[in-house]
C-alpha cells in the first residue's frame, strides 16, 4: 500500500507538468486549430525566466571586509549583491532565496508578450496552410528558440534550488498513518503539485466563469458564428495563445528546482506532451489534464524495481505504449470529442 | 533510356555526372588556402551526402507524395545499421549481404510500424511514427542492451541485440563464418566489397589541389544513384500516380471504389527500405551503430533536408540533404579568429562588430542558422530550393511558364 502511494507521489510532479504543457498546447490547439510544436521551447524559456531573475537578483559589487583577510593578509574582497544595500542583509537574502517563486510574476509578463509576438508575428500566417506546414514551421521555430537560449545561456544545465524552506523531504507516511519513513516525499515537488493544481482551476475558472472565457469557448465550439455576432474572437485568440504561453512559461519556472534547466529541455518535454494531448483527445482540456497525471504516474509505477525486473526498460517506453493503444482503439482519445481531426 | 523520358533521362546523367565528378567539384579551393576549410571534397563528408541523400529521396517517397508526415523515420535508419552491423559480425565483412538484410529488415519493420500507423492520417500519424520510433530508440538504448548470454558467457550477445548507450561494435571474437574473426596483423577486418575495402582512397595531387577518390564514397554514390533512378520510376509509375491521389483527395479516391491502405502501406515500406539502405551504408562506412541513429532529432533531420530542398520533387531531397550536411561540416568548423581574419580589412572597432553580428550564427552556433534557413523555407518558399530554383529561371525570363506550371514541385495541394 505504502508503494503504491509512494509512485502515485512520485508520478505527480512529471505528471503536473505534462498536464501543464498539454493544457497549454491543447488550449492553443481547440481555439486556434493550430499544432504548436514550439510549446517545449515556451515551457524552457519560462524556465529560463527563473535563472535570469536569480541572476538578476544576485547582480554584486565588490566591498572591502576590513574584519576578514584572505591567505595573504590582506583584506578580503567579498561581493555584496545590491539587494542587500538596499533592503538590509536579512530581507535580501531571503529575496535571493526565493528567487524561484518570485520569477512568477516576472514570467507571467514576459510569457504572454512572447506568445503573443509568437501569434502575431508567426503562427497567424499559418492558419490557412495545412497541418504539416504548421508543425513544420513551428518545429523550425523551436529550433531557433533553443538555439538562441543556448548561445546566452550555454549548454550546460544551471542549477536552480529551491528556497531553502523548501529544500529536503518529509516524511509523508507518517502523516497519512503509515509507519514512519515509508513514504519519504521532497518538499518541493509537492509544493510543484499544488501549484499546477492552482494554476489547471485558474485557466478552468477562468474559461467557465468569466464573460471572456465563456466568449472564448463559444469560438472555439463555433469560430464563425461568434465572429458574425460582432466580437472580434481573433483578439480574444491571440490572448489565449498568450495564456497558453504564460501556462507552459509557469511550469517551467516552478519545474527548475526538480530538474536545472537546459536549452533542451523543452524538447524532451513537448515529444511526451504530444502524446499525452493525443491520449487525453486532441482539443479537450480536461482530457489533456487527466492523460497527463495519468501518464505521469503510469510511468513512475513502470519505473518501480519489481517491474522492471519482470519487463527491463518498461519505464521508458510505457507512455508510447500506451498512446499507440489508445490511438488504435480509441482515436478520438480519452475524453476527446467526436469528430475532432479524427479520420 | 532505361524506360525515362527525355527530362528524367538529362536529370539523371545530371546526377550521375556530378556525384561521380564530386571529388573534384567539390574541392575547388587550392590546399592550403585560405579558403581550404570550404572544400568538401574529403571522403567522409562526401558518403555523408550521398548516404543522408539516400534517407531523403526515401522520406520524400512517403512525404512528397503522399503527404503523409512521418516524424518516426529514423527508427528504419537505425534498424538498417544494427542489422548491417550483424551481418558484419555474423557472416563477414562484404557489404553487400549487410546491405540486404538492412533493407529486408526495415522493410519488414516497416510494415509492421505502418500497419499500425496508416490506420491514423493527419498529426496522429505523424504522433503515432513518433511514438513508435521513440519506443524503439529507449529499446535499442536498454532492454534490448541487456546481457543475453547469461551471467557466465563473454558471447556474442554478452551487451545485448543492440550494445545500449555505446553502441554495437565489432570485436575480434565475432564469429564472421564467411570471413575471417581477425586479420593476419591482428585487427578487426574492415568492410569490404570483394575484397575492395571501404575506406581505401587515392589521393591525386594536381598542382595545389589534392583530390581524394574513396571506394566508399563510390560505391555510396553508385548505390545512391541506383535509389534515385528508382524514385524516379516510382515517380513517374502508376503507382507514384496513385500516391498523388492520395495526397490530393483520399475521400474521392475512396469513392471511385479504390482502397488507398494498401498503397499507402507499400510507400511506407519503400521508404522505410530507403531508410534501412541508408543505415546500412552508414555501418558499412563506419562500422558502428548506436541509439542515437533512432532519436527523433534524427528523424527531424530528414524532415529538414526534405522541405530545404524541395518536398515532393526529384532532386530536392538530394539537394537538401547535401546543403544541412555541408551546412553541419564547414560552417560548424568556422571559429572567431577566422571571421577575424576574413574582416581584417575592416577598421578596428567595425571588425569587432562585424564579427560579434556573426559569431551566433556559426560554430556551435550554426543550429541556428540552420532553424532560421529552415523557416524562411517553410514561410516563403514551401517548395524548397527547387522552387527557389525556378523563381530565379523564370524572373530571367528563360523558363516556359506552361511547362513549370506541370512540374511536380509546383503541386501545393494540402494533404487534406
Amino acid at each position: 500500500m505504502d508503494a503504491i502511494i509512494l509512485q502515485i507521489l512520485n508520478g505527480l510532479d512529471k505528471g503536473s507538468a505534462y498536464a501543464l504543457i498539454a493544457l497549454g498546447l491543447t488550449l492553443i490547439f481547440g481555439t486556434l486549430g493550430v499544432v504548436n510544436f514550439a510549446h517545449g521551447a515556451l515551457f524552457m524559456i519560462g524556465a529560463f525566466c527563473a535563472v535570469t531573475l536569480s541572476r538578476l537578483l544576485s547582480i554584486s559589487h565588490e566591498v572591502i571586509d576590513e574584519t576578514r583577510t584572505d591567505f595573504l593578509g590582506n583584506p578580503l574582497k567579498v561581493d555584496v549583491p545590491y539587494l542587500y544595500d538596499i533592503f538590509g542583509e536579512t530581507t535580501g537574502a531571503a529575496i535571493i532565496d526565493w528567487a524561484v517563486p518570485l520569477s512568477i510574476l516576472f514570467t507571467i509578463p514576459v510569457m504572454i508578450l512572447v506568445g503573443v509576438v509568437m501569434e502575431r508575428g508567426l503562427i497567424k500566417h499559418f492558419y490557412k496552410r495545412p497541418h504539416a506546414d504548421q508543425i513544420l514551421v513551428t518545429f523550425g521555430l523551436a529550433i531557433v528558440l533553443q538555439e538562441v537560449i543556448k548561445y546566452y545561456y550555454g549548454a550546460n544545465p544551471i542549477p536552480t534550488p529551491a528556497p531553502e524552506a523548501f529544500t529536503g523531504s518529509f516524511d509523508f507516511g507518517a502523516l497519512i498513518g503509515f509507519e514512519p519513513n515509508t513514504i519519504i516525499y521532497p518538499y518541493w515537488r509537492l509544493v510543484y503539485f499544488a501549484f499546477a493544481a492552482v494554476i489547471i482551476a485558474a485557466v478552468f475558472a477562468f474559461l467557465q466563469f468569466t464573460t471572456f472565457g465563456m466568449v472564448v469557448r463559444a469560438g472555439m465550439a463555433d469560430r464563425e458564428t461568434v465572429g458574425l455576432l460582432g466580437i472580434d474572437i481573433d483578439r480574444r485568440f491571440t490572448i489565449m495563445f498568450g495564456l497558453a504561453a504564460a501556462v507552459a512559461g509557469l511550469a517551467g519556472v516552478m519545474y527548475t528546482p526538480i530538474v536545472s534547466p537546459n536549452y533542451h529541455m523543452g524538447m524532451d518535454f513537448l515529444v511526451l506532451s504530444f502524446v499525452v494531448v493525443v491520449v487525453g483527445g486532441m482539443g479537450s482540456l480536461s482530457g489533456a489534464v487527466l492523460a497527463g497525471f495519468l501518464l505521469g504516474i503510469l510511468e513512475s509505477f513502470a519505473s518501480m524495481a519489481w517491474v522492471l525486473d519482470t519487463i527491463p526498460g518498461l519505464n521508458q517506453i510505457v507512455i508510447y505504449l500506451v498512446a499507440i493503444i489508445i490511438l488504435l482503439v480509441r482515436p478520438r482519445g480519452l475524453l476527446g470529442r467526436k469528430g475532432v481531426m479524427e479520420d | 533510356m532505361l524506360g525515362l523520358d527525355k527530362k528524367d533521362t538529362s536529370l539523371l546523367l545530371l546526377v550521375v555526372v556530378l556525384t561521380m565528378a564530386a571529388p573534384f567539384l567539390l574541392n575547388p579551393f587550392p590546399e592550403g588556402s585560405g579558403m581550404a576549410q570550404f572544400n568538401a571534397g574529403y571522403p567522409d563528408l562526401m558518403q555523408r551526402f550521398v548516404i543522408f541523400g539516400i534517407f531523403a529521396i526515401g522520406f520524400n517517397i512517403l512525404f512528397g507524395l503522399t503527404g503523409y508526415l512521418s516524424f518516426g523515420h529514423a527508427a528504419f535508419l537505425g534498424v538498417g545499421s544494427y542489422a548491417a552491423m550483424w551481418m558484419f559480425k555474423l557472416f563477414g565483412m562484404n557489404v553487400l549481404p549487410a546491405l540486404f538484410l538492412a533493407v529486408v529488415l526495415s522493410g519488414l519493420f516497416a510494415m509492421l510500424i505502418g500497419y499500425i500507423s496508416l490506420r491514423r492520417s493527419g498529426i496522429y500519424f505523424s504522433i503515432l511514427t513518433l511514438a513508435f520510433a521513440m519506443m524503439s530508440y529507449a529499446l535499442a538504448y536498454s532492454v534490448l542492451a541487456t546481457d543475453m548470454d547469461g551471467p557466465d558467457q563473454q558471447g556474442l550477445l554478452q551487451k545485448g541485440l543492440t550494445g545500449g548507450e555505446t553502441g554495437l561494435q565489432l570485436t575480434l571474437t565475432d564469429p564472421r563464418i564467411f570471413g575471417e574473426a581477425s586479420t593476419e596483423d591482428g585487427n578487426i577486418p574492415v568492410p569490404n566489397l570483394f575484397g575492395i575495402e571501404m575506406r581505401a582512397a587515392t589521393d591525386l595531387e594536381i598542382g595545389n589541389w589534392v583530390f581524394t577518390f574513396s571506394a566508399g564514397y563510390y560505391f555510396a554514390a553508385v548505390v545512391m544513384l541506383i535509389s534515385f533512378y528508382l524514385s524516379i520510376r516510382i515517380f513517374r509509375s502508376p503507382f507514384g500516380m496513385m500516391l498523388r491521389a492520395i495526397k490530393s483527395n483520399q475521400q474521392r479516391l475512396n469513392y471511385t471504389g479504390l482502397n488507398p491502405k494498401p498503397y499507402m502501406l507499400a510507400a511506407f515500406v519503400i521508404s522505410g527500405m530507403y531508410a534501412g539502405l541508408a543505415g546500412g551504408l552508414m555501418a558499412a562506412m563506419d562500422p558502428l551503430a548506436g541509439p542515437e541513429r533512432m532519436f527523433w532529432t534524427a528523424s527531424g533531420e530528414v524532415v529538414l533536408m526534405t522541405i530545404l530542398g524541395g518536398v515532393g520533387t526529384l532532386i530536392g531531397p538530394v539537394l537538401g540533404a547535401g546543403a544541412i550536411k555541408y551546412m553541419e561540416n564547414i560552417l560548424s568548423k568556422i571559429n572567431s579568429d577566422i571571421l577575424h581574419s576574413w574582416f581584417a580589412f575592416l577598421p578596428d572597432g567595425l571588425e569587432d562588430f562585424v564579427v560579434a553580428l556573426i559569431y551566433p550564427f556559426i560554430g556551435k552556433g550554426w543550429h541556428l542558422t540552420l532553424g532560421i534557413i529552415f523557416m524562411l523555407v517553410v514561410i516563403f518558399l514551401p517548395g524548397g530550393l527547387v522552387e527557389g530554383g525556378q523563381r530565379i529561371k523564370r524572373l530571367f525570363g528563360r523558363g516556359k511558364s506552361a511547362e513549370d506550371a506541370n512540374k511536380p514541385g509546383k503541386a501545393t495541394t494540402p494533404a487534406e
